[in-house]
Order: structure tokens, then sequence, then C-alpha cells
């Protein structure tokens, strides 16, 4: 028993189609106010890139294949870290009228240079 | 067996980890549930980028001697990637959030460029279908990325002046043309056999050269204000492009990933050009501004100047304030002290609402985090479609920083650059302050009515030094505010 996986022409096609249907139907849902933390969010999504770097680099014979799928590895990371980073931060900071304490707390830990500019009252 | 088991685990975590990843965005939906979203989306691809590592027993034969030295470059350049970006990432400030977004997404779209060198340098593809994909995902790859540094300067005000060379349009597209040309004698030459003119990997190198090029020279005459539909073009190719070069590698974690990624994209690139009344190749092929020069006609009244302190004390005895934020508070980064003086008015009896246009600042939903950071609570965040009624029996207006998202010209005047625009109606308001650092023209270059009607009376100044004015007046009256 083996289990490699094959993909072909026409059965690409479907899970592209599906695929984008669902994430017309997923987005659609997003209210506006969380329109950045969304498109930072699926900016995150598509750093899964890195796995296919690293796949690359391990099969990489060659120093420029080395070199490049270096590269590749070292872009997705950074797409990967970067955007989950910012993402997360950015949608600690939503808070409702409920819960100004919990707001303060994350601000605090998460964006300590920006709370310099709210007021030196608060700070 | 060896090959079988880690076949099952990278098989079976990559699929955990798709779904996850299509979970986490589904929970974003909500303020709520988003924090957890994100979270959620995390585990799973932390889970596969570790599976990952499991390839190692099902290398190809020709790799089977380098296989310790990739293992050691694929952790070493992981660790500096993501620590890097990690780092950064937690330091930017919220203001800068639309040029980090922006270079983490040509990250996204080089590394699928790159993966699709490799394949290309390797002679690893075979075929013409999974070479045309490969082809397509490396153009569209390289252009998300050099086109994303470009938006990234242009963002970070490194480059300052949109581009307008005359025939620049029809350059760019036969610099598109060429590379397509180039793209498609390398399918030939690989499959046919064409006598290639110039050695295969040169044709590689010209290929990826063209397309990087066509990235920088498609965005260079893009402006500021259009930056917003920009990014989000760009993170639906790297989604595009991560997608197809998931299929050349086989591997459907990617596909989904990618094409989930494309769709969002394409949904909000709709949406924000619906917001401004332009079609999405207007905005990326024709940019608007200097050239068309148009005779506006005579605006009735005067612009009347006030102090911040006299607008503060008056917004401090009205029953119902509606705020229009715009990039200009950003700029200033006044956001915080904004809120000081909302929570003061709030403090004396006011209902105060932000207002939001969908393409205020760089990026979509832009102030909405801006706000957010300055720990206003999102129930008082409204946007356009759900506030515009308001402002008729709203006591204040206060615009700040903003200018053309509220220019009545764009209702009434159909030589208007921005005529159907859907505009916020703070004209309606009983009366409205304008703060602007000068009489300067918004994005669009043309005069807004709005600040010469009767009600409208301006501010002079810098956001937040203005917020602090108005805030410290307010404070100076005594009275209930000062338990704030």
């Amino acid at each position: 028993m083996s289990f490699p996986i094959s993909i072909g022409g026409f059965i690409a096609v479907y899970i592209f189609m599906v695929t984008a249907f669902a994430g017309w139907v997923i987005i659609g849902r997003v209210p506006a106010i969380l329109h950045t933390p969304l498109m930072s969010g699926s900016n995150f999504v598509h750093g899964i890139v890195v796995v296919g770097g690293i796949f690359t680099l391990l099969n990489a014979s060659t120093p420029l294949e080395q070199a490049i799928g270096f590269v590749a590895v070292l872009l997705g990371a950074g797409n990967v870290a970067g955007g989950f980073a910012v993402t997360q931060r950015m949608l600690a900071m939503f808070q409702s009228s409920g819960h100004p304490t919990k707001h303060t707390k994350h601000a605090k830990r998460a964006a300590p240079a920006a709370l310099k500019s709210i007021s030196p009252k608060k700070a | 067996m060896l090959i079988t088991i880690s076949q099952l685990i990278i098989g079976s975590v990559d699929l955990i980890a798709a779904f996850l990843l299509m979970f986490g965005l589904w929970r974003m939906a909500s303020p709520v549930t988003a924090p957890s979203g994100i979270l959620v989306a995390g585990v799973g691809m932390l889970a596969a980028v570790v599976a990952s590592f499991l390839y190692v027993f099902t290398v190809d034969a020709a790799a089977k001697p380098h296989l310790p030295l990739n293992i050691g470059l694929a952790a070493t350049a992981l660790l500096i990637g993501a620590g890097i970006a990690w780092w950064s990432g937690r330091k930017v400030a919220i203001t800068a959030m639309p040029q980090a977004v922006a270079l983490f997404n040509g990250m996204g779209g080089g590394a699928a460029g790159a993966i699709a060198a490799v394949e290309l340098f390797g002679s690893q593809t075979h075929g013409v279908g999974p070479l045309v994909v490969t082809l397509l995902g490396a153009l569209i790859g390289s252009i998300s990325l050099s086109g994303s540094v470009i938006a990234w300067a242009k963002l970070d005000a490194l480059l300052k002046k949109p581009l307008h060379v005359p025939g620049l349009q029809i350059f760019n597209g036969v610099v598109l043309l060429a590379c397509l040309m180039v793209g498609a004698y390398i399918v030939f030459a690989a499959v046919g056999g064409a006598a290639p003119v110039l050695t295969m990997p040169h044709l590689i190198e010209i290929f990826f050269g063209i397309a990087l090029l066509y990235g920088i020279l498609m965005t260079l005459p893009i402006g500021g204000a259009d930056m917003p539909v920009v990014i989000s073009v760009y993170n639906a190719f790297t989604g595009l492009a991560v997608g197809l070069e998931g299929f050349v590698l086989q591997n459907p974690a990617l596909m989904i990933a990618g094409m989930l990624v494309g769709a969002a994209g394409l949904l909000l690139t709709l949406l924000m050009a619906k917001a401004m009344n332009r079609s999405v190749a207007k905005i990326l092929f024709a940019s608007f501004g200097p050239g068309k020069k148009r005779k506006q006609g005579a605006i009735k009244g005067s612009l009347k100047p006030v102090q911040a302190s006299d607008a503060g004390i008056f917004m401090r005895y009205a029953k119902s304030v509606i705020i229009v934020p715009g990039y200009g508070l950003a700029v200033s980064q006044g956001q915080g002290k904004l809120y000081d003086f909302v929570k003061l008015l709030q403090a004396a009896g006011a209902s105060v609402k932000f207002a939001i246009h969908p393409v205020a600042g760089r990026m979509p939903g832009q102030m909405d985090v801006l706000l957010a950071e300055a720990g206003v609570p999102y129930d008082l965040i409204v946007q356009l479609a759900d506030v515009n009624e308001e402002f008729k029996d709203a006591d204040v207006a206060l615009v700040i920083g903003a200018n053309d998202v509220v220019n009545p010209e764009a209702r009434t005047d159909k030589t208007s650059p921005i005529y159907g625009m859907p505009i916020l109606n703070a004209d309606q308001a009983k009366k409205c302050y304008v703060v602007k650092r000068g009489d300067g023209k918004g994005y669009a270059g043309i005069v807004n009515p709005l600040f010469y009607a009767d009600n409208t009376f301006m501010v002079y100044g810098d956001a937040a030094a203005v917020c602090v004015s108005m805030t410290e007046a307010v404070r100076g009256l005594g009275a209930p505010a000062a338990a704030a």
C-alpha cells in the first residue's frame, strides 16, 4: 500500500473551481470592519507556499537549485511569520465596548511602540 | 515502508492544515471569533511546515547525496526568514500596516516564483500542460513580487509621485506580450524540440527578468490612493501563483490555500473598485490626476477658518457627532488623541460614531484597525451604508484628514473624476468641521465644495495636534467632562 498524491489536469480544475467558490462564500461573510485583518490573514494563508519551498529545496541536486530553493524557503517563511504576526496583532485590538480592559492588556503586550502614540494620560 | 508512512503522515497533516486554514478564515466573519480564527489557522500552518520535513524520506535519487546540506539550508532559511519577519511584524507601527502586508505578500509571490524557477532550471516539469502552469505561476508570482515591492516603496513614501509617461501603458503591453512569447518559446523548445536560439537557462532568465520588470512598470503609474486595490490585486496574484505551483508540485494543500486567497483577493478587489465607482481595469491601467484638465465650476461661498478650541467646545455641547476619519489621521498618528477627545464628548452626554468610507486610508479597512488600536470599541465604528442616513440628524460632522470621500461633487457633477462614487454625507449635518493641514486638494486633485459650504468650518492643523487642542479646550471647561 502506498499513498502518493497524483492530481491530473481535470481534477486540478475541479479543485480550483470548488475552492474558488468556497473562498468567495467565506470571504463574502467578512464585514468591512475586518477587511484589513482579512487581507493580512489571507496573506498569511498563502504563506503555505513555504511548504512547497521546503519540498523543492530538499529535492535540489545542483548548487543553482539549492540557491534558488533557499530563497524560496526564506521568502515563504517571511510570508508566513510576518503574515501571522501582523494579523494576530491587529485582531487582538478589536474589542467591543464591553471589554475595555482586555484591550489595554493586549495592546501593551503586542504594540509597545504604538502605545506611545496614545495620550500620555492613558499610558 | 518509511516512504509510505511519511507520505501518509504528510498527506493527512496537509489535509488537516488545509481544513484549519479555511476554518480560520471562516471565523473571520466577526471581530469576536476572528482572533481565535487566526490561531486555528496558525496551528494548521505550523503542523504543515513541521510535517514537510518528512519529505526527506521521499527525495529523488539525484538529491540523496545532497540531503544533509539541503536539510541544513532549509532549516537555516526557515529560521532566518521567519525570525526577521516575525520580529518586524511585531515591531511595525499600526499606521505602517499596509506597507508590511505589501512586503509580506511580495515575499509569497517571490517564493512561488522561486519554486517555479527551480522546476524550470532543473527541467523537472514535463508535458505542455504542467509546463504552461509552471510558467504562468512564475509570471504571476514574479509580477506580485516586484509589484508589491514598488507598492511598499510608494506606501512608505520612498517613491512619492506616480509615474506619468505618455504611452507607458502601450509599452507595458508590449513588455507583457514579450514575456508571454518567451514563455511560449520555452514550452516549444522543451516539448516540441524546437532548436533554441539561446540556451534554455538563458531563456528562463530572460523570462523571469521580463516578468519582474513588468511588475515594476505596471505599479509605477498607480497613485497612492489606489493602493487598497493594488495590494488586494497582488494578494490575489500571489494566491493564484501559489495555487498553480501547488499543482506543479502535486500538493493539494497549496492548491487549496492558494486558490482560496485568489478568490478572496478578487472579491475584495471588486468591492474596493465598486466603492470607488471605478472599474478594476481603469485603476490598474489608467491613472487619473494630472493630464486630464477639467474646468471646475465656480464655487460659491468661502473658507471659514476657526480655532480648534472653539470647534472642541462647540462639540462639547452637541448631542450627536459623527466623525469621518481619513488618511490624514493615520499620517499624524492622531487616532489615540482623537479617541481621548471622543471620550470627553461621551462623558458630556453626546452620542459619537465613527463613519468609515470603504476606501478611506491606504488599505481596505485601514481606518477600522487604526481606531481599534486607539481602543475605540468596534460597535462605535459604522460603515458607509449603515450611517449615511444619520448625517442629516447629526449636530456635527467632524471630517478629520479625509477629503474626496466627503466631496458632494461626486453626487452632482457629472464631469467630476469622482462622479458616482458613494460618499459620506457629511455635508448634510447641521454643522461640519473639517480638520486639514492646509488648503491642498485631495488625491483626486479637485476642489471640495463641502469646504466652502455655509455650515462648514475649517480647522487648520495637524490632526493629532488639533485633537489635543480640542481636548484641552473641553477639559478647560471643567464640568462633567473633567471626570473622564
